[in-house]
């Protein structure tokens, strides 16, 4: 377990670390992966597909 | 056997009611309207993607056991692939529901699409709850003991005991990926015969 623990980004061993905001409580790694979500989906609206322009040309 | 016999057969009535309403065409078409050329639209497909990776590792987990993926290298390895492929799962999952949920995907008779695709969701919640309990680590410990309570108090740890390590394993083995593979398949199913969901423009005159 210790190569695979040492060998991490980030520090397995330590406890967690928490958002606290009046009643609300979110864990950051949590946060995160919701907040990557939101980005992705924006993205996912905005950029251009590839191959879309020939495609509407064709039709 | 003359014609009005095998008309009868429930083969042919199958046969013929299956490929009806869902001809090969349009099972596995050539093109796809103009636009689905969104990056909105690759993340069910995606979903899946993650999926059959879920079960081919889950396969590969189960050949060797809990002291394999424990303590060799490859076993930590396929655990992990098990483990993060999960996690693309329902991050693809959850951008899909939100796509699908801002364009009203329920449009058009597609109402049990949506519901099954809810359905999914909920389901796949509980195969990874029953996962995270059938690691046999201190991990599966603490959710199982911390998860109890929460069952319990709806009634439903009368036959859905989250200590009992046996049963979850089970139901994360077999019960569930059971499930979700029949639902997956009649999701893909009912979103082939009726199509993708047009935007909310090209959708002028068409029944809601």
């Amino acid at each position: 377990m210790g190569p695979f623990l040492s060998a991490a980004l980030l520090p397995l061993n330590d406890p967690g670390h928490y958002f606290h905001w009046h009643f609300l409580e979110i864990s950051a790694a949590n946060a995160i992966v919701i907040a990557s979500m939101v980005v992705v989906f924006v993205l996912a609206l905005v950029l251009p597909f590839p191959g879309r322009r020939r495609r509407k040309e064709n039709q | 056997m003359s014609t009005s016999e095998i008309d009868r057969q429930w083969t042919t009535r199958l046969r013929r009611r299956g490929f009806g309403k869902l001809p090969p065409e349009k099972m596995l078409p050539d093109t796809q309207p103009s636009y689905v050329a969104s990056w909105i639209y690759v993340f069910g497909v995606a979903t899946i993607s993650a999926l059959i990776v879920v079960i081919a590792t889950g396969c590969v987990l189960a050949i060797f056991g809990p002291q394999w993926w424990h303590v060799s290298n490859i076993g930590h390895f396929v655990n992990s692939l098990h483990l993060w492929s999960v996690e693309i799962f329902f991050f693809s999952m959850v951008v899909h529901l939100w796509g699908k949920y801002f364009m009203a995907a329920w449009r058009g008779g597609r109402a049990m699409t949506w519901i099954t695709g809810m359905v999914l969701f909920l389901m796949s919640v509980v195969t990874a709850l029953t996962g995270y309990v059938s690691q046999t680590n201190f991990d599966s410990q603490w959710i199982s003991t911390q998860a109890k309570d929460a069952i319990n108090s709806t009634g439903g740890g009368a036959f859905f005991n989250l200590l009992n390590p046996g049963q979850m394993l089970m139901w994360h083995i077999v019960l569930m990926p059971l499930v979700l593979v029949l639902l997956v398949g009649a999701h893909v199913v009912m979103v082939r015969i009726k199509g993708v969901v047009p935007p909310f423009e090209e959708n002028v005159g068409a029944d809601q």
